[in-house]
């Protein structure tokens, strides 16, 4: 009788790429869901539009590179790209802002850097980025959470609005956005207001709600329960959040004690904005990310770190894209210098580089 | 038990799996029936192949030495059975690669009829090394499955305090329980055994580690622990995490302490043994029986009835897996070892050897799953017990680039397959290592054998070198020599124009001139006279 042959292991492992993807993707539904209440229909349009676009883009590319389409079009990772950078674009971003970030990031930053598992940079992360720069002005088409003075548009003038560009009659732009939370205090914080006088603004005193930005704290504190259970599961490192949360946490409350007025107070930079998004489900894309244990509290707090110093300093209300970006580009280098101690080994040993036989090659 | 638990330590990674030992456990250990031929393979163990003492058509006896180590590290191999020796030549051995190798086979005559037997009634009496000679003489190897020689092990050298003796009882892996069986069967053996290799290496303590997940095992062994009354010998529990049975995990687990890199356990003052060893080792001694069986875990979902076997080493699988009610009707693969680490054979017409504990038969249909690209999720890092990082080793090994994978310490790799296990891109991690491995090997290999070429080279180069120049200075020599006799000569020739000149020359000269001077003195006075005459004889001529 002949048998097969195979290496070891023999057991079969259940999980699998299309797995994590998943299971991420499910854990971003309670904090969608809380966003389409607040900010309306335009969330899951965004959702939709992007998606069929990351599809599209993913089948097209691996196409032309001349793989399998499946299991790679199934894998996930393309509809999380999709789904991360929905999330980020403004309710009422037009239909080819969406488009053309969410092609960039699948066929640029995704596919012609090697497709899945060889990007260097968060493909979603590189499109907000490339949507922000080009086209500021459509980036800031941000709908107001439930506030008194705003309307919530409907869901066909929402597709209206999207895809046409054109408001409702009854309706000026005004009337349905307004800046975030975030830009809002940044900018006033820039007029020399101070954090009580903006917080009981007749006009910006209620989009602070009771800890960070109204709506904004209950999308964040659903992505914060969601992405800790994906922590806990094991299927997101927790350090790299934790990097994230523990280093802007500690640098606003450095500064708001400092000067309480003209900071953003801690409890707004967590809970306002896309803080807990960012940090459980954005900067935790393992491709991009460091690997070792020690690279990720690096690289985590080095996001934190970013995030706050754009916010404070720079010319963006959030920042958490650039952050990303910054850090991605130091992961191979954490990854070489962070390497774990290996069994048997002593700590001092450091690895080098073999110079000589680097030159032969 | 009136001793306070041992303290426990924790090895970096691991995995919880799925036993499957239930299966193979219901039933006591069976002893194989005799096979009709026996093939036994002449390297069985680490180290240098043993050499046949035997002939072919040579009737031999239960346990009589048929091959022998002619090195330190080697093993003897004794008949298992009694019967004729039919050939001597190369058979297919349980090898990943498949590869034949010398073997004697031995057709039984069905008698198992013994040689005789010396057993040793007090080995306290006799010295280590007289006892470690035994050990060596009875053929034991590691049976835990890397089947190192068991007499060198135990002879750590006279600089090298073993401070601590571990037998090897986790039996990690699933599937396998053949260690769990003996355990439970012959624990006044085993620790018989740990006695005796204690003393042989004058260790103070002996702890016998068992998973907890042998009740059974760890109830018999307690039960002689204490009825012997021992002080020097403890038992110790430990939890269930593959790979707790790896040499370097459970010492980490037992002694918080971390085998270096480049070091044995020795080197920190512990040795570990197999319990099938200490077994091994307390036959060989109190019985005087060279090692010539073991017990073999037959199991998995693609055999009838799996069971537990007191195996004749040479015994083909086929017999075993026919004897364990043959071969389920999906049975797809068979592997050698357990589920992590063991390799697939593709024909069953192979011996077991001393080093074989499992024979796993798979009903595997699920087709292999494609391998997708790596995520870079760190899944293997935190599985990996060598506190390595496996995908960069990936990375590094799939690019070829073979110093890098040094510097992630490749070599530290025990191939557990916990990265592979644990996966979500389906990625067979281990095969890279390997190939990484065996391509340095060769490269290794290929270095030193062009260093020696090289050497060579250079000294046959030199040799020439110096051949040449010898030739040469010679030459140069000779030339000189000429050069200097004939300015000699010039020399000589200029003087004797002046003053001497040669004797010779001068004689004949002389002789010349008294002729001539001669020839005209007779001339002169003969004239006249002669005239005539001459006239008239030139006329008559």
């Amino acid at each position: 009788m002949q048998f097969k042959t195979a290496t070891s292991p023999h057991i079969a492992q259940n999980n699998s790429v299309q797995g994590v993807m998943f299971k991420v993707l499910l854990a971003m539904v309670p904090g969608t869901i809380a966003m389409i209440v607040f900010f309306g229909w335009g969330v899951l349009i965004n959702i939709l539009l992007a998606s069929v676009v990351a599809l599209s883009c993913e089948a097209l590319m691996l196409w032309l590179r001349k793989r399998p389409i499946m299991p790679y079009l199934t894998d996930g990772s393309a509809l999380l790209t999709a789904c991360l950078l929905a999330l980020a674009l403004p309710q009422l971003a037009p239909w080819w802002l969406t488009m053309i970030g969410t092609a960039f990031a699948i066929i640029v930053a995704k596919h012609l850097y090697g497709g899945l598992g060889f990007n260097p940079f968060n493909p979603a992360m590189v499109g907000y980025v490339v949507v922000i720069i080009s086209f500021p002005r459509e980036m800031t088409q941000w709908v107001p959470p439930l506030l008194e003075d705003y309307t919530l548009l409907s869901f066909t003038e929402t597709v209206k609005v999207i895809f046409s560009g054109e408001l409702p009659l009854t309706y000026t732009w005004d009337a349905v956005t307004m800046a975030t939370p975030l830009d809002t205090v940044k900018t006033q914080l820039g007029l020399e207001l101070s954090i009580n006088e903006i917080e009981t603004h007749k006009l910006y005193g209620p989009m602070f709600g009771a800890v960070g930005g109204f709506g904004w704290e209950w999308v964040n504190g659903l992505f914060l329960a969601s992405g800790l259970f994906l922590a806990i599961r094991g299927i997101i490192d927790w350090r790299i959040p934790a990097g994230v949360i523990i280093a802007l946490l500690v640098l606003s409350n450095t500064f708001a004690l400092y000067d309480y007025a003209s900071f953003t107070p801690p409890t707004f930079h967590l809970f306002s904005g896309g803080i807990m998004l960012g940090a459980f489900f954005i900067a935790t894309d393992p491709v991009s990310a460091a690997t070792t244990t020690r690279g990720r509290w690096l690289y985590g707090i080095g996001i934190g770190v970013f995030i706050f110093i754009i916010r404070t300093w720079g010319s963006y209300p959030d920042g958490i894209a650039f952050a990303v970006l910054l850090m991605n580009m130091a992961a191979p280098l954490l990854d070489y210098y962070t390497m774990p101690r290996a069994f048997g080994h002593r700590w001092n040993e450091f690895p080098h580089h073999h110079k000589e036989h680097d030159d032969e090659s | 038990m009136s001793r306070k638990p041992h303290q426990l330590w924790h090895f970096h990674g691991g995995l919880k799996l799925d036993g499957h030992k239930a299966m193979s456990t219901a039933s006591p250990i069976v002893k194989a029936q005799i096979p009709k031929r026996l093939v036994l393979p002449m390297n069985q163990h680490i180290g240098e192949t043993a050499v046949p003492l035997v002939e072919a058509g040579q009737q031999v006896l239960k346990g009589q030495l048929i091959a022998e180590n002619n090195s330190y590290i080697s093993a003897p191999i004794h008949a298992p059975t009694s019967g004729t020796i039919t050939d001597i030549s190369e058979y297919p051995t349980p090898h990943p690669s498949g590869i034949s190798s010398p073997c004697v086979v031995l057709e039984p005559d069905g008698e198992d009829r013994w040689i005789e037997l010396k057993p040793l009634k007090h080995p306290r009496n006799s010295s280590p090394a007289e006892l470690r000679q035994l050990i060596r003489k009875a053929g034991i190897v590691g049976l835990g499955g890397a089947a190192f020689p068991t007499a060198v092990k135990v002879n750590p050298g006279p600089d090298v305090h073993i401070d601590t003796l571990i037998i090897n009882g986790a039996e990690c892996e699933p599937y396998i329980s053949c260690d769990d069986m003996l355990m439970r069967e012959h624990a006044d053996e085993l620790v018989s055994g740990c006695e005796l290799i204690q003393y042989m290496v004058s260790a103070r303590h002996c702890l016998i580690a068992v998973e907890d997940n042998k009740p059974e095992a760890i109830e018999a062994i307690q039960a002689v622990i204490s009825a012997k009354a021992l002080h020097t010998v403890e038992l110790v529990v430990i939890p269930t995490i593959y790979p707790t049975g790896g040499e370097k995990q459970l010492i980490k687990v037992l002694t918080h302490k971390e085998v270096p890199s480049d070091g044995f356990p020795a080197d920190i003052g512990l040795l570990v043994q197999n319990v099938g060893t200490a077994v091994a080792v307390h036959r060989a001694i109190y019985l005087g029986e060279p090692l010539i069986s073991r017990i073999i875990t037959i199991t998995g979902e693609g055999v009838n009835r799996p069971q537990n076997m007191q195996v004749l080493i040479g015994t083909s699988i086929s017999e075993l897996i026919e004897q364990s009610g043959g071969y389920h009707e999906k049975a797809s693969k068979l592997i050698l070892g357990g589920p992590m680490m063991g390799f697939t054979l593709q024909t069953d017409h192979l011996p077991v050897t001393k080093g074989s504990n499992c024979i796993l038969v798979e009903n595997s249909e699920e087709q292999m799953t494609q391998a997708m690209p790596c995520i870079r999720c760190g899944a293997c890092a935190t599985a990996c017990p060598a506190q390595l990082l496996p995908q960069q080793l990936y990375w590094h090994a799939s690019a070829k680039n073979f110093d890098m994978v040094q510097d992630y310490h490749l070599f530290d790799c025990i191939e557990c397959g916990c990265c592979a296990h644990v996966c979500p891109s389906n990625i067979p991690l281990v095969q890279y290592y390997r190939f990484a491995k065996t391509e340095i090997w060769n490269h290794e290999r290929e270095r030193i054998k062009s260093d020696h070429a090289r050497v060579r080279h250079d000294f046959r180069q030199a040799r020439l070198d110096r051949e040449k120049k010898e030739r040469e200075e010679k030459l140069r020599k000779k030339k000189e020599m000429l050069a200097k006799k004939k300015q000699a000569e010039a020399a000589k020739q200029a003087e004797g124009e002046t003053v001497a000149v040669d004797p010779k020359k001068a004689a004949i000269e002389a002789a010349m001139k008294r002729v001539q001077e001669k020839k005209a003195a007779r001339e002169a006075t003969e004239s006249d006279s002669t005239k005539s005459n001459n006239n008239s004889s030139t006329e008559q001529q």
